[in-house]
């Protein structure tokens, strides 16, 4: 098992590298002069080409990709034009509220969406199957920045339950029960789209396992019912969710974008929207990265939950 | 041999009638066929100008005399924005879905059907994309090239190529390597003709699928790029951005901001439900309705029950036994009156061909027919003089496996994958007996060493898929053997596993039923296996028995003119040069059986008598009975 | 034996293999090993053994599904192997195949008259009438009346199907025919109507077979010559009745012993020692050594060879022929 998670571990560093990869020539791909861009349309030739020079934009693209490659793994993400301090300082003080945000958002919406598909399964065709599954119908169909939009005006303006913004309190805030009371409406936001995709999700794994042979076999063995649903037919079911469960973070990450532009969260998502206005795109470049690489640490994670229960996997 | 005829052409359901019966998906399909239609007639509808500007007019409320909907900050009109937003929504999500479609299904394609090295690189590339979080890359994307509807348009597309590219490579994967293909390429087709004429056909229902269950997500993340100001650009609008400038008088004038909302939910939950209806059509699992979830017992809905067991010496014993499967309309009688019953400690065969209701009798006696679509719809299981069919589930469950035991056919598919197979013997027997872990273990343990596994001890901590065939087959009878049962139902239990391996379960079972006393019924279509092990076979046809009597007895001279033609058309070993007599025809089905007896249509014996009535079998003394007017044994009076 | 249709020598096929990026070698699979047979033309030669022995493997290599790693494959004077690279439909046009499980074996979207006019239209170039006529010939050698051309698969039962498949391999009428458990996935019933078929075909096309199967039975039935296979390699060969009478090599009489007669108790031990050898880590010597009753000192290190004669077996301690 332990060499498992070690093979596993290494073969994230090939995509790590695909990921700088991608990204370094995404933003290559940019059309138009970077130098004229920072230095504005009324530069010198002269200014233009030391600039050039000092970025290194002179050189060739692989080489500009290994010198790049090299600052990064140094920690050297450049530097924020738009905010003039250091892209890794500004991704990893905004990276922590993302994780808070997005990791809530996740564990909810696990929680839920399996128990909600367990219990829709289990009553097949009955008023809470019908009643789940039509409030996943909503919930897929919703878009979740227009939700959060609701969610601000019903319990923050006209019930005043929820702070309608930000992350702390600006007065005497900064504790746990503050940082929760923020948290509730965006992390509820976040979480409804992936909660309706794994309750969806796992209904159809256990209607699909419920089928199954060994689930005869553990009935004509004379198991209680509810250990037939939650120790044999549940437990095969989740092997094929958890990767879902995987996919679901990259969704959370990336909504991320959307709740957190309307609960301005200072998190990566908030700062990406406004970095991609002002063409701020070194610090676009860093918060993707940084982002990408979490998704893949959760993915993962994912990985190695689903190695965990399936033998077979191992 | 006789020209065999073609069946009568069998009804064919068009999808769209298939379609039509769900009335979710009717109305799904009612509000996007409306949307569109009004979004098509924008043009020529009596709209205000959507980008004129009013500024005396700025944020009237809905219901405005000349704005139903009212206007938005810029005093424009909500009602003719929103129509002409939705067409633009549409127009993109639906430009989205065909672009993503097209190059993901081309690459799932070409990936799954050349496998290897190509496959590898494709897909390697396919994951590095999926790497990153799905609305990120899009906005990576849409920085480079800049705000706009159509680059969102493209970045849109392009984070969805994977996830078509993944699903129809899997599916792809499946289909070139089926028998198909394989004949195609006999056939003299060559590999671009067998993707485009043998594999695409097959693929394009989960294409379809996919396109219709991603439409409604690229409506909506283009409307959230739109809402974050990166897709359409002022003054053009779509459902996003109006929700995006809605947002600035969020708190003043909520409606700006809730009508484009709602009209983005309606849609989408439209294109959903349209989504899920087309895909419950073209799902062949889902169309036949096996995604039912079976119960834990089989519903028991018969009239008059038996009141009192025909042989009270029996362990177990069935009387008149009907189940039923209704699927749609049909009602199929898979089992139509079975009588049978065991003595302790004696071993009787039950054979036929598939559909015959040989494993739907056995499968009956504790309730594991799966319901829906089956049920009990007459007679009774007698173990030991109570009948199982009037008991209460909790007493039910008790005695499967401690009373009656079981043994499947498919010993990978039979045991759970996920836990070894010490846990599911000693699940097995803590199910019954309040044993301590360690004991339970240890009873396990000596239940391994008795269907003579080597090693038990360090095979308890197997999982099924390490062990071979045979192996789990004797795991299988172990965890049967669990609680000392009274009978044991085996369900072709060596009918998956080679014919060595079969001949040492056979032995092994024969010397275990001897050991312990256990009774067995054993269900098997092959009469050698019948010879090995039973002491009394009966013969199924079409859901009823028509032949029963000591095995030897029944094999040497078959009564039945059906047991007869199926001895005589299996070549037996020894005996190459017997002349195969086939048995023309196909049995009935069970959901239109003929009058009289069922075989009638197949036999060289029938006269009229045969088809006048039903038939009921016919005690011939030494144990032995058959359903059958004029049996084999007898003279053939009359007959020409 | 007549004069040989199909002889195949040394042939083999690998699984797997090769080596990793960073030169570690990868697992192997040796799926076929050294197989050495000759068909003669007109006789049906029956390959048996057990689910994993190599059987599959070999009848895929003889119509050129798969391609041997080792060895050769002559059809006639021609190389099979490199035939079926080169000019696949030339190969397809001398040597079909009928698949095990008909209905899989018939695309389900397609009409028995397109899946029927593939092979005509590609193979022997018919169209029009000339086709029509084909088809309906086709048809009527199968014993499926003509109104079957416009259905689809899903409509047939499983010996219909398998009719439909043998349709399929006769159109380019083809002198040899790979049988491929061509009835082990029908009803005992319905067996013995395509096995007659088989045997009424073959007289009256004088078509040479090649039938693998499991069933031992059927195999005594049907074949003119016999070879079973154990491990990817023949341990024994010759004709039916030698190898059904008078069985040589240990493991062919354990299969006799094995099958359920009716009227015969079985008599073979009941314990578990049937696992087969690790197939990624092939033991040397005979790889029926474990299981085997005779086994000596010698079988553990040597490979016994296929001895000469009509009537051959792979065993250090076989008897002769005519004593066996």
């Amino acid at each position: 098992m332990m060499a498992y998670i070690a093979r596993r571990l290494l073969a994230v560093i090939p995509v790590l590298f695909g990921l700088t990869l991608i990204v370094f020539f995404i933003m290559a791909l940019i059309p138009g002069d970077p130098a004229t861009a920072i230095l504005g349309s009324y530069a010198t030739p002269e200014n233009v080409e030391r600039l050039n020079r000092q970025l290194g934009l002179d050189r060739s693209l692989p080489e500009q990709y290994l010198i790049w490659l090299g600052n990064l793994m140094q920690g050297d993400l450049g530097r924020s034009y738009s905010l003039n301090r250091p892209v890794l300082d500004e991704v990893t003080e905004r990276f922590g509220a993302t994780l808070i945000l997005a990791g809530t958002s996740l564990l909810l919406c696990s929680i839920l969406g399996l128990l909600a598909g367990v219990v829709s399964a289990v009553r097949q065709y009955g008023l809470t199957d019908k009643i789940v599954t039509f409030a996943v119908l909503i919930g897929i169909s919703t878009p979740s920045f227009w939700l959060g939009l609701l969610l601000i005006l019903v319990f923050a303006v006209q019930w005043r339950l929820f702070p309608a913004s930000g992350m702390y309190a600006i007065y005497g805030g900064g504790d746990l029960p503050d940082l929760l009371r923020h948290l509730f409406l965006p992390a509820v936001t976040l979480s409804v789209v992936a909660t309706g995709v794994i309750a969806r999700l796992t209904r159809t794994a256990m209607l699909e396992v419920l089928r199954q042979d060994y689930i005869r076999t553990a009935r004509a063995k004379g198991l209680h019912e509810s250990r037939v649903i939650w120790r044999h037919a549940f437990k095969a079911a989740l092997v094929g969710v958890i990767p879902v469960i995987g996919i679901q973070a990259g969704f959370v990450l990336g909504g991320a974008v959307y709740i957190e532009t309307v609960f301005q969260w200072p998190g990566i998502g908030s700062m990406l929207v406004t970095a991609i206005s002002t063409r701020d795109l070194l610090l676009v470049q860093g918060g993707v990265l940084v982002v990408a690489a979490a998704y893949v640490l959760f993915n993962l994670l994912a990985d190695v939950a689903q190695t965990l229960l399936d033998p077979r996997l191992r | 041999m006789a020209v065999a005829s073609a069946p009568p052409k069998a009804r064919r359901t068009t999808p769209w009638s298939l379609l039509a019966r769900n009335q979710l998906a009717v109305a799904g399909l009612a509000v996007v066929v409306a949307v569109c239609l009004i979004a098509l007639a924008a043009p020529i509808l009596p709209l205000a100008d959507p980008d004129a500007t009013a500024p005396a007019n700025r944020l009237l409320p809905p219901g405005t005399p000349g704005h139903p909907l009212g206007t938005d900050a810029l005093g424009r009109d909500l009602m003719s924005r929103l129509i002409w937003g939705a067409r633009v929504s549409i127009a993109v999500g639906l430009s989205a879905t065909l672009i993503a479609a097209f190059f993901g299904s081309l690459i799932g394609l070409v990936a799954g059907y050349a496998g290897g090295r190509v496959d590898n690189w494709l897909m390697r590339g396919i994951d590095m994309v999926m790497a990153f979080p799905y609305i990120l890359l899009a906005l990576a994307i849409v920085a480079v090239l800049g705000p706009g509807l159509l680059n969102a348009l493209y970045a849109i597309a392009i984070v969805n190529v994977p996830f078509f590219a993944r699903n129809i490579r899997g599916i792809t994967l499946g289909l070139a390597r089926r028998e198909f293909v394989d004949a195609a390429r006999l056939s003299g087709k060559g590999h671009a003709r067998i993707v485009l004429t043998e594999v695409l056909p097959n693929v394009l229902p989960v294409i379809v699928i996919t396109m219709s269950t991603t439409v409604g997500w690229m409506i909506l993340e283009t409307a959230g790029l739109s809402f974050l100001g990166l897709g359409a650009q002022p003054p053009q609008a779509d459902l996003g951005s109006m929700l995006g400038e809605g947002r600035r008088v969020l708190f003043t004038d909520p409606h700006v901001s809730i009508v484009p909302g709602l009209a983005i939910l309606v849609l989408v939950m439209g294109i959903n439900l349209l989504g899920d209806g087309i895909r419950d059509v073209l799902d062949p699992r889902l169309k036949s309705g096996a995604l039912s979830r079976p119960v834990a017992r089989t519903a028991v809905l018969r009239g008059a029950a038996p009141e009192a067991p025909a042989h009270p010496g029996a362990v177990l014993e069935l009387q008149g036994l009907e189940t039923q499967f209704h699927v749609g309309g049909s009602v199929y009688r898979a089992v139509g009156g079975v009588d049978l019953h065991l003595q302790p400690g004696e071993c009787v065969g039950l054979v036929g061909e598939s559909g015959s209701g040989k494993s739907v009798t056995a499968m009956s006696v504790m309730g594991l027919v799966p319901t829906p679509p089956g049920r009990i719809a007459g007679g009774a299981a007698w173990l030991e003089g109570t009948d199982m069919f009037a008991m209460t589930d909790e007493d039910v469950r008790l005695r499967r496996g401690r009373d009656v035991a079981h043994v499947f056919q498919d010993p990978l598919g039979t045991l759970h994958p996920l836990y070894t197979v010490g846990d599911q013997i000693v699940e097995a027997i803590q199910a019954h007996a309040p044993l301590p872990r360690r004991d339970a273990e240890a009873k396990a343990r000596d239940l391994l060493a008795l269907v003579r596994i080597p090693n038990p001890g360090e095979r308890m901590a197997a999982y099924p898929h390490e062990l071979s065939g045979g192996m789990r087959q004797r795991v299988c009878i172990a965890m049967a053997l669990a609680n000392d049962p009274k009978v044991l139902i085996a369900d072709e239990p060596t009918t998956a596993l080679d014919v060595t391996v079969q001949a040492q379960v056979l032995t092994l079972m024969d010397r275990l039923r001897r050991d312990r006393d256990s009774a067995i019924l054993f269900i098997t279509h092959d009469f050698g296996v019948v010879s090995a092990i039973c002491d009394r076979v009966a013969v199924m046809y079409a859901g009823r028995i028509v032949e029963t009597g000591p095995t030897e007895a029944v094999l040497a001279a078959p009564a039945h003119p059906y047991t007869d033609r199926l001895i005589a058309c299996v070549p037996v070993l020894g005996d190459p040069d017997r002349r195969l007599d086939a048995i023309e025809g196909r049995p009935p089905v069970v959901n239109a059986l003929p009058r009289g007896c069922a075989f009638a249509d197949r036999c060289p014996r029938v006269r009229d008598d045969c088809r006048a009535a039903d038939i009921a079998l016919i005690d011939r003394g030494n144990g032995r009975a058959v359903r059958c007017l004029f049996p084999v044994d007898a003279p053939e009076t009359g007959h020409d | 034996m007549t004069e040989p249709l199909v002889t195949m020598d040394g042939v083999g096929r690998v699984f797997g293999g090769g080596k990793t990026l960073f030169g570690k070698p990868l697992p192997a699979v040796h799926a076929v090993q050294d197989v050495s047979l000759q068909v003669g033309q007109g006789e049906t030669l029956g390959i048996v053994g057990e689910s994993g022995c190599g059987k599959s493997t070999l009848a895929r290599m003889l119509v050129g599904l798969d391609t041997p790693t080792g060895g050769t494959i002559r059809l006639g004077d021609t190389d099979l192997v490199a035939e079926g690279r080169r000019d696949p439909a030339r190969l397809a046009r001398r040597a079909q195949y009928v698949f095990q499980d008909p209905i899989a074996s018939l695309n389900p979207r397609k009409t028995i008259r397109t899946i029927l006019e593939a092979p005509l239209r590609h193979l022997v170039g018919l169209s029009g009438d000339a086709r029509e006529a084909r088809l309906e010939a086709l048809m009527a050698q199968v014993n499926l009346a003509p109104e079957f051309l416009d259905r689809y698969p899903h409509e047939f039962s499983g010996g219909q199907a398998q009719r439909i498949g043998i349709a399929r391999a006769l159109a380019p009428d083809p002198a040899l025919l790979v049988l491929d458990e061509p009835v082990s996935a029908l009803d005992v019933s319905v067996q013995a109507q395509v096995l007659n078929l088989l045997s009424d075909l073959k007289a009256r096309l004088g078509l040479t077979y090649v039938f693998i199967s499991h069933d031992l039975s059927v195999v005594e039935t049907v074949c003119d010559r016999v070879a079973v296979m154990y491990f990817g390699r023949v341990v024994e060969v010759g004709p039916v009745d030698a190898i059904f009478n008078r069985p040589r090599h240990p493991y062919t009489r354990l299969l006799l012993d094995s099958v359920p007669v009716p009227g015969r108790k079985p008599n073979v031990p009941e314990d578990a020692n049937t696992e087969l050898p690790d197939p990624y880590d092939p033991p040397p010597g005979c790889a029926f050594r474990a299981r085997c009753p005779w086994a000596v000192a010698r079988c553990a290190t040597d490979r016994p060879a296929l001895d000469a004669g009509p009537h051959a077996a792979a065993c250090w301690e076989a008897p002769p022929p005519e004593a066996a």
